[in-house]
């Protein structure tokens, strides 16, 4: 049976993702580990700051994982929530995890906490750095309504491995920010299409910049996961000049591109408008024919 | 403090470091040792292209000068807010920024920021914030938003943020906040050129900035919560 990733909550997306009964929570809202800035400001706390952590199993092996609540502060970056994060990839220097996997789902930094919010993802992304430099493969799952953004989105992008829904968005800056900056002419917020077009899980697939699209289902996404266990991404030299030739390559393909279905196009999906109705499935036949034929 | 004089107090006159828009990058000499020197200037927003323009600089000084340091000047607006560095993937630009420069450390670069005028969430964390340490001097400016901005998507008053950021750093705007917490390791005043050679004999290349939020009071929960997280 088909289980949202998108309608189930953080804790129930790593309950149903790990191998049944394995999931051992660490700070769990029992410890009242919460956000000391929130109360100061008369607004709710959350009893784990808005970010489930611990261990489990998945395919019988170990992993340590995180999920965000985006239904709290829209999955914000505080101090705890942060510290949590940081802990969790420090805990798998010792561990040795076959992956940690973040369920990212989150605005970024929380403006509640801005200025702590802006140093713990920092924190975070060295301590993913440094997990990753023990070959501790990181994977990033991003399938949740508010989508992955801000220093969320920098953070997913430092991951050995992202693995999208059609319905999980992945992006830096949110298209509300953008229009207050630069007018509706720029970018329409409530332009849903185009929204999605800009930032959702087909696009960052086409694009490159997720490496697995899979239907808005548990399942789908523990399927996908479990072969990306143990599988590091070398952060050498060589890997960084691949990358930097990518996205160089990238700009002079695409730069002038206005809109993703230009870059679709030129891609060399033939018929670019039909994107938005294709299954997960269709979309990897389409991905296949690209490797095949570069533009 | 512009980015000319700026150059000139951090090190010797015959610095070879040059502005190609909001880019600044080159070679300069501070007390003999010569480092590579790569940054943005005049509130940079950074967009991919200057996102990849920088990690050009790091990934080639990786390459070609092993172990020479690496000086991150940071004066930034934050990333451009544009449709088209959205539909790009800014995100993945920026992140390699990053990554570079942690490459760049594990290859025993050392790596050092200064913010010297602005610095703004996104821009900065993939600079000034991924270096081994960072510094900033006094009269710069660091903040995620303005505190009008802030109130109004907190929906909390903004007499009353202001009232509470006299006490508790975490909201407002300013250097001596990000000290306090430990994102910032120390203000430079003075001699800059001293500073900067203490910062490349003592920067610490492990993650400290939680332990020195604890310490100096700003940021008392993150070492503590975290250490919980590797214990339990």
């Amino acid at each position: 049976m088909n289980r949202s990733f998108s309608e189930s909550t953080a804790r129930a997306r790593v309950t149903h993702l790990l191998d049944a009964q394995s999931f051992l929570e660490i700070l769990g809202p029992a410890e009242r580990v919460v956000s000391p800035h929130l109360a100061l400001l008369g607004v709710p706390s959350s009893f784990d700051d808005g970010v489930v952590i611990g261990s489990g199993t998945l395919a019988g092996q170990p992993v340590l994982i995180a999920s965000q609540e985006g239904e709290f502060m829209g999955g914000g970056v505080g101090e705890v929530h942060g510290a949590k994060l940081v802990g969790l990839f420090k805990r798998a220097l010792h561990l040795k995890p076959a992956a940690v996997i973040v369920l990212a789902e989150s605005g970024g930094v929380r403006l509640h906490e801005a200025n702590a919010g802006l140093i713990a993802v920092s924190e975070v992304m060295r301590a993913l750095l440094d997990a990753r430099a023990q070959s501790i493969p990181v994977i990033m799952l991003i399938g949740g309504g508010n989508g992955c953004f801000g220093g969320m989105g920098l953070i997913a992008r430092c991951a050995d491995h992202v693995v999208m829904s059609d319905i999980g968005r992945l992006a830096m800056s949110g298209p509300e920010v953008i229009e207050s900056s630069n007018g509706v002419e720029e970018y329409d917020s409530r332009d849903r299409a185009l929204v999605w077009r800009t930032t959702g899980g087909k696009h960052r697939y086409l694009i490159g910049d997720c490496d697995v699209l899979v239907e808005d289902d548990i399942a789908a996404f523990r399927h996908a996961t479990i072969p990306l266990l143990g599988q590091s991404v070398p952060l050498s030299l060589e890997a960084m000049e691949a990358e930097h030739a990518l996205l160089t390559d990238r700009l002079i393909r695409y730069g002038n591109c206005r809109d993703a279905l230009d870059i679709w196009q030129r891609a060399g999906v033939s018929d670019p408008a039909r994107v938005a109705d294709m299954e997960a499935s269709e979309m990897q036949a389409l991905k296949a024919i690209q490797h095949k034929e570069p533009a | 403090m512009n980015w000319d004089s700026l150059l000139n107090e951090l090190f010797d006159p015959s610095h070879r470091v040059t502005r190609d828009g909001d880019l600044l990058s080159g070679t300069a000499e501070v007390n003999g040792r010569t480092v590579t020197v790569v940054g943005t200037t005049n509130h940079a927003a950074i967009g991919v292209e200057l996102a990849l323009a920088q990690a050009r600089v790091v990934l080639d000084t990786v390459r070609k000068y092993p172990g020479r340091p690496i000086v991150l000047l940071v004066d930034t607006q934050g990333q451009r807010l544009r449709h088209r560095d959205e539909l790009l993937g800014i995100n993945r630009y920026m992140a390699h920024m990053g990554c570079c420069v942690e490459l760049a450390r594990r290859q025993a670069h050392r790596v050092i920021g200064l913010v010297y005028d602005q610095a703004l969430s996104g821009g900065f964390i993939t600079s000034g914030l991924i270096a081994d340490a960072c510094y900033a001097l006094p009269e710069a400016e660091i903040r995620v938003m303005r505190l009008p901005a802030m109130a109004r998507v907190t929906k909390i008053d903004e007499q009353r943020l202001a009232e509470l950021s006299k006490s508790n750093p975490v909201f407002a705007p300013g250097v001596e906040n990000y000290v306090a917490m430990g994102g910032i390791r120390a203000l430079w005043t003075g001699n800059l050129q001293a500073q900067l050679l203490a910062a490349l004999d003592d920067s610490p290349t492990l993650d400290q900035r939680a332990a020195d939020g604890a310490a100096r009071g700003g940021r008392t929960l993150a070492a503590q919560v975290s250490a919980r997280v590797v214990n339990a």
